[in-house]
């Protein structure tokens, strides 16, 4: 069992084949699904954690403050407080509101962005299901998501939940459109769907340079459409505190809170992900053709740091968003989709297709 | 009692419905209650409600003394304290016809200057939040902090000040006075630049701003919109020009006027307002003469009986205040004009059919502040 941090197939493997040795073959599986299941958990609370204390350090640095400094050193503990506090919160039941959708919608929401990271390859060899259409399939069940919200708004009996909920339904439908075909985008050049093959054709260099112009321009509709998705400011308009109070988890309280809470920081970690893999080549190290020495310095930094520095970056970027701009209005959220990005989308597969067709590409 | 809440307050449309926007609601900035008709998101009428902070402060006036009263225009408008207590001692003043020392004028117009910049900076802070924009809030509340501290330290308090008092001041200024307003000059004359730069060059910020609540010169003037939210549409209502007082009429300033009438005109006039403002406390910080902080005055001041007005421009607009005197050391009638008051009036006109997050931008470019509009 030899545990390389450059390369986790075999590693996977023979833990693979050491539980089929083992146990009965059905059983065998089951206990590597509860395995799975149990460290993408762990990994979701801990990186769901993580996200908030980064959000509230990177927000306090935008705005001239210290931010979390008392629980633990640089008030590293300070989330994980929260996160305690969160659970021992009473659940307030709302009068007249559906108490079966009610319950329901903070579960909805947490198993669409769980379904979907399961697809993110983060290292060689390190990536719990491989699909041969794994872009397709991340795009479909991100979007699930809004069932939830919008469940969480109708439930609620509350009107400002509604508005809430109803604003992101409008909007998390029309920038899926501009999600998916940006994506697509990049699908035309690297001429398939699976996340390992993606990663593995950017060996020689990113996407976002492979590409030319339309990877550059596919890649900024990504971020902003997905930015959009995430329902994070500066279209954070199904929260949008200063209208809407909180939109539509107003009427939640405690850990179904912290459901919704949790969802928003992991639904931006996975468009990061997503961004990283696609057009930033995923956990595969830079390279520039020719230059061996410099190749191979970046070799020895293992792909797991490459994918989380990439995505951190992407990250750091949305939330730079975030506490710049003021708010959108839901008519010129809906313009900017419809009128610009989606024109601009179109435009660019045509320009991409046209490129690939002429061999243009790098 | 709940009959009287759920009383139909404008009959419903089809597919229309009510919500309330408040007592307890982020962008009122207090416990304003607005009544609001939608369709969807689109706003088609705005009731205020108004009474939630309701302290009768008109009627305590009428069993104070005039010193005291002082103390209670203080909690109107608690942006600008200085402002509202400055109306109270011009009226005792114009009443007795006492000559105030030069000296006092100066200070006194130095002050309502730079409280009329922290005013204007926590609107800033509360304009960019109420749009989503929280960054503002903290650059905006840093800023105004070098103002407090100044006022903390001439006089004790960095809210409710009471610093004036029929005839003068309660005390000298601080020997530092000076040179900490001329230092805070120098300091916010570059970090105003950064305001521009966060909001109001911001593309989806004008989008948000650029005719949106579009209110007409006579729509302000039916509605005596005055203070910044009239100079936006046009109307020049300006107090320290048409009826100076304190020293005004000996500095030079502009008024800022612009015609558009929209949410980004308001924004505009304001933070033109906060560069005139700076202006005319450079012309009169160097220039404040020796002397006396206070006239002579009796203890116990009784306006000869009779009926008096006097009005200044406070950072939201026109503060009147009309007082009523039978000769005894308290008045008969006190009653404010208060400028939220009155240009809360125009919100329900201005912002209908437009979206909810429109009626947000529109109220918060009112600057409305709710103890003003209740008292």
């Amino acid at each position: 069992m030899a545990f390389n941090i450059y390369d986790f197939t075999s590693f996977n493997q023979s833990i693979d084949e050491l539980l089929y040795e083992w146990l009965p073959p059905f059983w065998a599986m089951i206990v590597e699904m509860t395995i799975i299941g149990l460290v993408f958990l762990l990994a979701y609370a801990i990186v769901g954690l993580l996200l908030v204390y980064a959000e509230r350090k990177v927000c306090a640095f935008m705005q001239n403050r210290i931010g979390p400094n008392r629980v633990g050193p640089y008030g590293i503990f300070q989330t994980i407080a929260d996160f305690i506090k969160l659970l021992m919160k009473e659940l307030v039941y709302i009068k007249d509101s559906d108490k079966l959708l009610f319950n329901i919608a903070p579960f909805i929401v947490i198993i669409a962005s769980f379904m979907a990271i399961a697809a993110i390859p983060f290292a060689k060899g390190l990536h719990a299901i491989d699909f041969d259409i794994g872009i397709m399939y991340v795009v479909a069940v991100s979007s699930l998501g809004v069932v939830g919200i919008l469940l969480a708004g109708w439930s609620s009996n509350n009107k400002y939940s509604l508005i809430g909920a109803m604003r992101s339904g409008a909007q998390i439908i029309s920038y899926e459109l501009s999600v998916g075909l940006s994506l697509l985008t990049i699908v035309v050049l690297a001429g398939t769907m699976q996340f390992s093959q993606v990663v593995e054709l950017q060996s020689t260099g990113w996407f976002i340079f492979k590409g030319h112009i339309p990877a550059v321009i596919a890649f900024i509709v990504f971020l902003i459409a997905s930015t959009a998705e995430t329902n994070r400011g500066p279209f954070d308009l199904a929260e949008a505190e200063s209208e809407l109070t909180a939109g539509f988890h107003t009427e939640y309280s405690g850990i179904k809170f912290a459901f919704f809470f949790l969802a928003e920081y992991m639904n931006m970690f996975i468009v990061a992900s997503i961004a990283a893999t696609v057009f930033l080549g995923g956990w595969m190290p830079f390279h520039i053709s020719g230059l061996e020495g410099f190749n191979h310095v970046m070799d020895f930094i293992p792909p797991l740091i490459w994918y989380i520095g990439k995505t951190a970056f992407i990250i750091w970027l949305m939330m730079l968003f975030k506490w710049t701009f003021p708010r959108l209005r839901i008519d010129q959220l809906l313009n900017l989709e419809w009128k610009y990005l989606l024109p601009i989308n179109l435009v660019n597969i045509l320009i991409m297709a046209f490129i690939v067709l002429m061999g243009w590409h790098f | 009692m709940k009959e009287i809440i759920n009383l139909p307050v404008h009959s419903i449309e089809e597919e229309e419905y009510h919500i309330n926007m408040g007592p307890q609601h982020p962008s009122t900035h207090g416990v304003l209650r607005l009544v609001v008709t939608l369709q969807g998101e689109t706003v088609k009428k705005v009731q205020p409600h108004c009474g939630y902070i309701h302290r009768g402060i008109e009627k305590m006036c009428e069993k104070d003394t005039y010193q005291q009263i002082i103390h209670l225009t203080d909690r109107m408008d608690y942006l600008s304290a200085h402002i509202n207590n400055h109306a109270v001692c011009l009226l005792v003043e114009g009443a007795l016809e006492v000559e105030v020392p030069e000296r006092v004028k100066y200070i006194r117009t130095i002050i309502d200057e730079l409280n009329r910049i922290a005013s204007h900076q926590l609107w800033w802070c509360s304009f960019g939040m109420d749009l989503g924009g929280l960054t503002c809030f903290f650059y905006g509340l840093r800023d105004r902090e070098h103002i407090l501290d100044i006022f903390e330290e001439s006089f004790g308090s960095r809210l409710l000040h009471s610093y004036y008092t029929p005839g003068g001041l309660m005390q000298d200024i601080h020997p530092n006075f000076q040179k900490r307003t001329k230092d805070f000059i120098k300091y916010f004359r570059k970090k105003i630049k950064d305001y521009d730069r966060i909001l109001s060059g911001n593309v989806i910020f004008e989008n948000r701003s650029q005719g949106i609540g579009v209110m007409s010169k006579e729509l302000a003037i039916n509605y005596g919109v005055t203070g910044p939210s009239g100079r936006a549409s046009g109307w020049a209502c300006d107090i320290r020009k048409k009826y100076p007082y304190g020293v005004y009429d000996k500095v030079d300033f502009k008024e800022i006027l612009r015609t558009d009438g929209d949410t980004y005109a308001r924004y505009m006039v304001r933070m033109d307002e906060m560069r005139e403002s700076m202006k005319i406390i450079e012309q009169l910080i160097d220039n404040i003469p020796e002397g006396d902080y206070t006239a002579k005055m009796k203890p116990i001041i009784k306006l000869p009986a009779g009926e008096y007005y006097q009005r200044v421009e406070s950072a939201r607009g026109e503060l009147g205040i009309y007082c009523i005197s039978d000769g005894n050391k308290t008045p008969l009638r006190m009653k404010f004009r208060t400028p939220s008051f009155v240009n809360l009036g125009v919100l329900d006109k201005i912002s209908r059919d437009m979206k909810i997050a429109d009626l947000v931008a529109i109220g918060a470019s009112l600057d409305l502040v709710i103890p003003d509009i209740d008292r």
